[in-house]
């Protein structure tokens, strides 16, 4: 710590609050820097550094896959992903920062909230890749240029075809709140999955808490990453998934799982997915390296192609066979709006489902 | 030392006591530190959380929201009827259990003696899954299996695992070995004359066992019930994975809850401190009652006890013992087999589902695997070497009464036994990731081990220390101190008496204790969820990251990997010459 503090009260302030320790001074920029290219000058020095520090919520298959790719396209460049739900990430990387573990180079977040907070607490360096600057909308980038949206993915409902009767297939989040999904449902958690903090406020805000109180009533199977309803559904576990991701469940119906997926007609929490490359990253050149891969329309297919993900990036189009994505009936998120109440989220949520 | 040792007297006095020898003051102090440095610098920590507002002053809030708030009593109630279940469960399935293969002609008693020794090395979390895949109330392969024999309804289940009787019969199936080797060690030591006097004394079989076996392994049931209890009441895999799908917390799940984004780590001492104070006492009340109920069948020169004949019911017995044994070991590991190698984890395996895809993926693109593993294994292989070396030192210098003072050695060795493991990663955790702090006016700089590989393996010989030190004090108490000195008497320094006498003597005890520390940190949990990094995650955090995104597939691969490296070194730790394998009291998460 370059600061001392000798006072006792600062000491468990700053182990109490682990976030509130600020270990960089915040600063703020007004505007992103000049868009930069993939130029055989970064490629070279984040060979030198032979490795990146990938956090991301992204389902590990699918992360390991893509890093797989990036690995192929830059041999020499070790990809390390480090997976777990966003709020888990965000946990972990307030406690490592606390700590002076400056262990991350680049994050992908499903709770775009998280990408606020950390920019303000000004961990955050700018970056801007070219296909960001030129073939993102401006709503899926950050204005100062220190992070970018590069997939989006959609809270949905989903069914087991095998124990619902196609009559009975739900067509909204309410008609979850029927009797007949008494011990039927699989529901992910706001405290470890970011997508589903993102829905969960979203929906508080649309169809009111009221809904959640009723939901716990049914007796839902609490999981947590909001990777794994699919799954539970996919084999039978549970009839109905209350929510989670909507590329596993396509995924899963690929692979043979009779799974259907449900845009609920309330409309789908859109989950803005975005990456942020870190001021103190170890890997500086690497970080920036996969962020501009990332945004490239080739890493940007290579999603696609893998995960059935949607993109922002103009010139790569969604995956044949799915909607378009101005045709599913959004329900909009606010992650400025997210990062006042996420604590308080988190609170009502554990008190209204006890766990 | 060599040297102080030759100017010493080398002859004993007449109470068999050694003479201390002039570096006993250092020896005792720079042990006693570690060992104040281990242990009690977490707990000062955790008290201090504990009583700590945000700001930093004095209060009793946190206390009154773990004892006042419904989100804390209801946890702390669950806990409570968990650790009893599983206490009272535990002994009513182990004791008999401990007495067929200690006591009675059974047939195959190695065989469940081994099979009870699988159970024990199984990770507890990892039976849990096993469990989710056996008795989920849709998925599970047994539910599956039942409702193909009797035609039920597809949403109809005989089983569920996610219910509280689900996470007791879980916890019961990797406590119950506690009791059993408790109960069957104690047995083994029982002379049969007692039982052959009550005997030829006209008693029945049934008065010789209520009059004499049964109050003589009464104080190892008591102490194994005990056992049984804290080690459910401390566990945190198992309700983890059971538990929160059900829709409950354990007080060790909501601990660990309290560490989430915005962590509350006040909060989070105030509610270890119950769980301290209870295995405390707890623990206190275990010593006197088996300071009084403890017989002395020590002395004198008895034969081996006879095998109580069991006629017909040897087979049944045996055939019951390993029914009882499918739950713990051969289902579940049979479901963990089924799921690294089919495609589907709740399909059973068919020449059509058999895939290597899991295998391939945890070895070949899953790009933690082989960073955790060696983090595990290293973690493993150095907490068990430093934890046996200082346990043998210091049970060196407790029994062998070497150093002024060896009796507060031996009481802080022990003292952690006392402090669950989710306890003590809080307690670390507040130690070694502080700032600066002022006391008294000195500015005391941080020491900041979080993020590295040490305060693992601090936590890790910490949390061995007391099975350790209890399992080699009593090899070396077993080696009577006139064999040293008699060597010294012919001439031999005491280093020397050591090298040559004890050390060989002790081998097989030493290369136990090993083993037991390796196998306990590959499989420990609780302490290593609170203190892992991205960097420094091991093996049993790596699992349980991928439970909560559902990933069974890889879980499994990871589990039978982590059970077969873990055989492998046992057997090649005990290819030693001279070598058996031994198992006591341990805890774990």
């Amino acid at each position: 710590m370059t600061k001392r503090d000798p006072s006792r009260r600062a000491l468990i302030k700053s182990a109490g609050g682990l976030a509130t320790t600020l270990a960089f001074p915040a600063r703020v920029l007004s505007q992103a820097p000049a868009a930069e290219a993939i130029t055989p000058a970064l490629i070279e020095a984040a060979k030198k550094e032979g490795k990146v520090n990938f956090y991301t919520a992204m389902e590990i298959n699918i992360a390991q896959q893509f890093s797989k790719a990036f690995e192929a396209k830059f041999p020499g460049i070790a990809v390390k992903v480090e997976r777990s739900g966003s709020e888990r990430v965000f946990s972990r990387i307030a406690q490592e920062y606390a700590s002076k573990i400056t262990n991350v180079d680049i994050v992908n977040t499903t709770d775009a909230a998280h990408a606020y907070a950390w920019k303000k607490q000004g961990w955050l360096a700018p970056y801007v890749p070219a296909d960001a600057a030129t073939d993102f909308d401006a709503l899926y980038k950050d204005k100062d240029g220190q992070f970018a949206v590069v997939r989006i993915v959609f809270v949905a409902i989903a069914y087991n075809t095998q124990l619902v009767k196609p009559e009975d297939a739900p067509k909204g989040f309410k008609d979850l709140l029927k009797p007949i999904w008494v011990a039927k449902l699989v529901k992910a958690h706001p405290s470890y999955s970011g997508a589903i903090m993102t829905s969960t406020f979203a929906m508080a805000r649309d169809l009111g808490w009221s809904y959640f109180e009723a939901l716990a009533k049914q007796k839902i199977m609490q999981v947590q990453s909001a990777v794994d309803p699919p799954k539970k559904v996919a084999f039978g576990e549970r009839a109905a998934m209350a929510d989670g991701a909507d590329y596993i469940t396509i995924l899963e119906k690929e692979k043979g799982a009779p799974i259907e997926l449900v845009y609920p007609v309330e409309g789908a929490p859109i989950i803005n997915s975005p990456n942020a490359v870190f001021k103190a990253a170890p890997n500086p050149n690497a970080a920036r390296l996969f962020q501009n891969w990332f945004c490239t329309p080739e890493g940007q297919e290579k999603l696609v192609a893998i995960s059935g993900q949607y993109v922002p990036h103009r010139k790569v189009r969604s995956k044949p066979g799915r909607p378009q994505l101005k045709d599913i009936k959004i329900m909009r998120d606010d992650p400025e709006a997210l990062l006042k109440v996420a604590d308080e989220i988190k609170a009502k949520y554990a008190s209204i489902f006890k766990v | 030392m060599t040297d102080e040792s030759v100017k010493s007297d080398p002859v004993p006095n007449r109470g068999g006591v050694v003479r201390r020898f002039d570096a006993s003051g250092p020896v005792l102090m720079l042990f006693s530190g570690i060992l104040v440095l281990l242990i009690v610098l977490p707990l000062i920590w955790l008290i201090l959380f504990a009583f700590a507002s945000k700001d930093g002053g004095f209060t009793i809030a946190n206390f009154v929201t773990i004892f006042g708030d419904p989100a804390f009593q209801e946890p702390l109630v669950t806990t409570l009827i968990i650790a009893v279940s599983v206490g009272l469960i535990c002994s009513i399935v182990a004791a008999p259990m401990g007495w067929l293969v200690a006591r009675s002609d059974m047939p195959g008693r190695g065989v469940v003696r081994t099979l009870v020794t699988a159970s024990f090395v199984t990770p507890p979390f990892l039976g849990a899954i096993a469990w989710e895949l056996l008795a989920a109330p849709n998925s599970g392969l047994l539910n599956q299996a039942w409702r193909g024999l009797t035609g039920a309804q597809p949403d109809q289940h005989l089983l569920n695992i996610y219910t509280l009787p689900g996470v007791i019969f879980v916890i019961v199936c990797y406590t119950f070995p506690y009791v059993f080797v408790l109960v069957a060690n104690a047995l083994d030591r029982v002379p049969g004359e007692l039982e052959d006097a009550s005997s030829m004394l006209g008693a029945r079989s049934w008065t010789t066992a209520r009059r004499i076996t049964i109050p003589m392994a009464l104080p190892a049931i008591l102490a194994g019930m005990l056992i049984a209890f804290l080690q459910a009441m401390n566990l945190f895999g198992s309700p983890a994975i059971l538990a929160i799908p059900a829709g409950f917390h354990t007080m060790t799940t909501k601990i660990w809850t309290l560490f989430q984004f915005p962590p509350k780590l006040e909060l989070a001492a105030a509610a270890a401190v119950p769980l301290l104070v209870l295995t405390v006492v707890l623990l206190r009340a275990q010593a006197q009652v088996l300071g009084r109920r403890s017989y002395a069948v020590l002395g004198g020169k008895y034969g081996a006890p006879r095998p109580v004949p069991l006629g017909a019911f040897r087979w049944l017995a045996f055939a019951l013992c390993m029914a009882l044994l499918m739950l713990p070991v051969f289902l579940p590991y049979g479901a963990l087999f089924n799921a690294a190698f089919s495609k589907f984890p709740s399909k059973i395996l068919t020449w059509e589902t058999l895939s290597m895809q899991n295998v391939h993926f945890t070895f070949f693109e899953l790009s933690q695997t082989w960073h955790v593993m060696k983090n595990t294994f290293l973690l493993g292989a150095l907490s068990a070497t430093l934890g046996t070396v200082m346990a043998l030192v210091i049970s060196y210098l407790a029994i062998r009464k070497a150093v002024r003072g060896h009796q507060m050695l031996g009481f802080l060795a022990t003292a952690p036994i006392a402090i669950p493991g989710i306890v003590l990663g809080v307690g670390l955790f507040l130690a070694y990731t502080r700032p600066w702090i002022s006391v008294g006016g000195i500015d005391i700089p941080p020491i900041v081990l979080y993020g590295t590989l040490w305060i693992l393996l601090i936590a890790y010989v910490t949390i061995e220390l007391p099975a350790a030190y209890q399992q080699l004090s009593s090899s070396l108490q077993a080696v009577h101190v006139e064999l040293e000195e008699a060597s010294r008497i012919l001439g031999a320094t005491r280093l020397k008496a050591l090298r040559q006498i004890t050390a060989p003597l002790l081998l097989s005890g030493v290369i136990a204790t090993w083993c037991f520390i390796f196998v306990a940190v590959v499989r420990e949990l609780s302490a290593a969820a609170i203190l892992f990094t991205s960097d420094t995650k091991v093996l049993s955090v790596l699992i349980f990251d991928l439970k909560e995104s559902g990933d069974l597939g890889a879980i499994a691969v990871l589990g039978l990997t982590m059970l077969v490296v873990t055989t492998i070194v046992i057997a090649g730790a005990n290819l030693i010459p001279g070598t058996r394998h031994g198992m006591g009291q341990r805890r774990d998460g």
